[in-house]
């Protein structure tokens, strides 16, 4: 019933997604069809079948009722059908996305976990030794918490990159030595161009993690239980990590939500920074060249992405959390 | 169901009820004042007055001069850009900028998320219900994307069309906050009396339960405010900003363009993302003793220390 429950949502919230994407360009006042078959023209001749794709796709198309648009699209997106990008034509846009998305996947994937793991660990022991020099640091964290991503980039890479040179000044892998593959040359390449962009998400997220764990610690400790377990003669190790971080680790599980929202967020402006090959580097083409078939289909797979991380998260937190299984 | 809580609210829902409460006057204000609160509050005052005061008595922002990329000097404070600009003269004039739109992206998103957290709960029902689940459709559905692609369709970008697109994507956290607590208020006796007494909806919404929810409106508009300078930071530097508009981000885009990286010009992209950081930084300290006030068991002692004292005692 729960995990029902939570399917339905995320279908709901999936479903408004797709008619968002469905509806702006409809609400909105300009005409991309217009921009797009110019540049389409420049490259290459025109077939006249494409100005008709192109206006189901944009909303232009006023043969049909808006029902009937509505069913045209959803056929088109369910089988992948975004239409052709002219950031990079004649791809079809859901090529470019498969080419970009596992480099974003990796990237925002890998460190969202170091993060979290690094996050939680120092919330827990700030909140454990609540009110020494170690809790101070706290405030700290909230200066890397408003720092714009993308700045926090141009930092690291004028200090580490232009300056001391550790590290490439951009791109996903050595493009001259390697080429992607599962070979050992190619990954170790791909993960020293991403460490910065890493460091990057890290250091710019990991503020939120530890405020919030280090909150609910507090909070916990002052429960009656934690001092039955004290009183117990507990080791104090066990008291903090199965006792007190155990439970106040849910909230954070369950805001896991919100946090990747602005996590994917930064990022895909940070890409720019580095012209890393993924999903934001895409993205931001698309917007200057004004490819609205990339865009589109970009925002319905990023949305896709994180509805589908928070559905795993969620039902993960069924298992973490007895109280839920109870109640369900 | 266990529903995503924003890390800023868990303390207030971990909070008993009570706590939710602030007791109200000068006891509230008195314990308000900390050190973290002051140390915030000096950050944030000075960078408003820098933003207000300094942009009347420096050079012309966009006054082009042929001496470019220059490091700072006596005569230019923060050194030029590529086509030698002051860059301290759009330090100020961004400030303001920025902060302008930050102010009423919170005020906007503010009034929203008051209308959907609070009407609903308050109605119950089916209402509640609705609100409730499109609140969360919007918080779960990743927020700059689809800034970028609703920006990206108008060609026009004003300055209050950021605004609008800023504040009718954010609101949803705030909104999910307020219902939290707009659900444990109605239920209080005070609110009760109040209905039994037969005052009408609209007054007790307004006068029994919307001063209560100050301490949560103001920390859930501070955080408002942080977001639309970043989030307008962001957009921005990717070109899709408002148009013609100085702000911090059209600052640093500026920046990455003229290639302030390759040469050197640590001045021109350094100052503008330090200001957002302490602005950010500083609007936090401001929310942390709200949240202190408003949840007193996140006030903390020094355990190690008392233990001490006990054990000595």
């Amino acid at each position: 019933m729960q995990i029902l429950r939570k399917l339905g949502f995320y279908v709901v919230a999936l479903f408004a997604a797709v008619t968002l994407n469905f509806a702006i360009p409809r609400m909105l006042p300009g005409n991309p069809v217009d921009i797009l078959l110019g540049k389409l023209a420049i490259q290459g001749p025109v077939a006249p079948a494409t100005r008709h794709s192109l206006e189901l796709l944009f909303g232009s198309d006023t043969t049909g009722s808006i029902w009937q648009q509505y069913g045209d699209y959803l056929k088109a997106i369910s089988t992948g059908g975004f239409g052709i990008s002219v950031t990079y034509f004649p791809t079809p846009v859901i090529t470019v996305i498969g080419q970009a998305l596992p480099w974003t996947l990796a990237l925002v994937g890998l460190a969202t976990f170091i993060t979290f793991v690094l996050g939680i660990s120092i919330g827990t022991f700030a909140g454990w030794k609540r009110g020494t020099w170690i809790d101070s640091i706290i405030p700290a964290t909230t200066i890397l918490q408003s720092v714009p991503y993308f700045w926090l980039a141009l930092v690291l890479v004028y200090f580490l990159s232009v300056g001391a040179g550790l590290f490439p000044l951009s791109g996903g892998y050595d493009v001259r030595n390697t080429s992607p593959g599962l070979d050992g040359q190619f990954l170790s390449s791909a993960l020293y161009y991403g460490f910065l962009p890493a460091l990057t998400i890290v250091i710019s997220s990991i503020g939120g993690w530890i405020l919030g764990m280090r909150n609910m610690m507090v909070s916990t400790l002052s429960e009656d239980y934690v001092m039955t377990a004290e009183a117990k003669g507990l080791s104090p190790m066990r008291v903090m990590i199965t006792y007190a971080a155990r439970t106040a680790v849910l909230p954070s599980v369950a805001g896991f939500a919100i946090s990747l929202g602005f996590v994917v967020g930064g990022s895909l402006i940070m890409e720019q920074v580095f012209s890393y090959p993924g999903i934001g580097n895409a993205f931001l083409l698309a917007v200057q060249n004004n490819d609205y078939a990339l865009m589109q289909g970009l925002f319905l797979v990023i949305t896709l992405a994180v509805l589908g991380a928070n559905l795993l998260v969620d039902l993960l937190y069924v298992f973490i959390d007895p109280r839920t299984r109870a109640r369900g | 169901m266990p529903e995503p809580i924003n890390p800023e609210s868990v303390d207030l829902l971990a909070a008993g009820p009570d706590a939710r409460v602030a007791k109200g006057g000068g006891d509230s204000l008195r314990r308000l004042l900390t050190p973290k609160f002051v140390v915030g509050a000096v950050i944030v005052v000075a960078i408003v007055l820098f933003g207000i005061i300094v942009p009347f008595f420096t050079q012309n922002p966009r006054a082009i001069d042929n001496v470019g990329l220059t490091p700072p000097s006596a005569e230019h404070l923060l050194g030029t850009t590529q086509v030698g600009q002051d860059v301290f003269a759009q330090l100020a004039h961004a400030t303001r900028g920025s902060l302008i739109i930050g102010v009423l992206v919170g005020a906007l998103t503010l009034m929203l998320s008051a209308l959907f957290g609070t009407l609903g709960a308050y109605i119950g029902g089916v209402t509640d219900e609705a609100f409730s689940l499109f609140t969360n459709v919007m918080l779960v559905i990743p927020g700059l994307p689809l800034i970028i692609v609703i920006q990206s369709y108008v060609p026009k970008k004003s300055i209050f069309l950021v605004i609008l697109v800023l504040a009718l994507t954010g609101w949803a956290g705030g909104a999910r906050v307020l219902r939290a607590q707009t659900l444990s208020l109605r239920g209080r006796d005070y609110v009760l009396a109040a209905r039994v007494a037969g005052e009408k909806r609209w007054r007790i919404i307004f006068v029994e339960i919307l001063p209560n929810l100050l301490p949560v409106m103001s920390s859930g508009f501070v955080f408002s405010i942080i977001f639309a300078i970043l989030a307008e930071a962001g957009l921005s530097f990717i070109g899709i900003g408002a148009t013609g508009a100085l702000t911090w981000g059209t600052m640093l885009a500026n920046a990455q363009n003229g290639q302030a990286l390759l040469f050197g010009g640590w001045w021109w992209f350094v100052p503008p993302g330090l200001m957002i950081a302490l602005l950010g930084a500083g609007l936090s300290m401001i929310n942390f003793s709200i949240d202190e006030v408003i949840n007193p068991k996140l006030r903390t002692v020094n355990v190690a220390k008392l233990v001490k004292e006990a054990a000595t005692a």
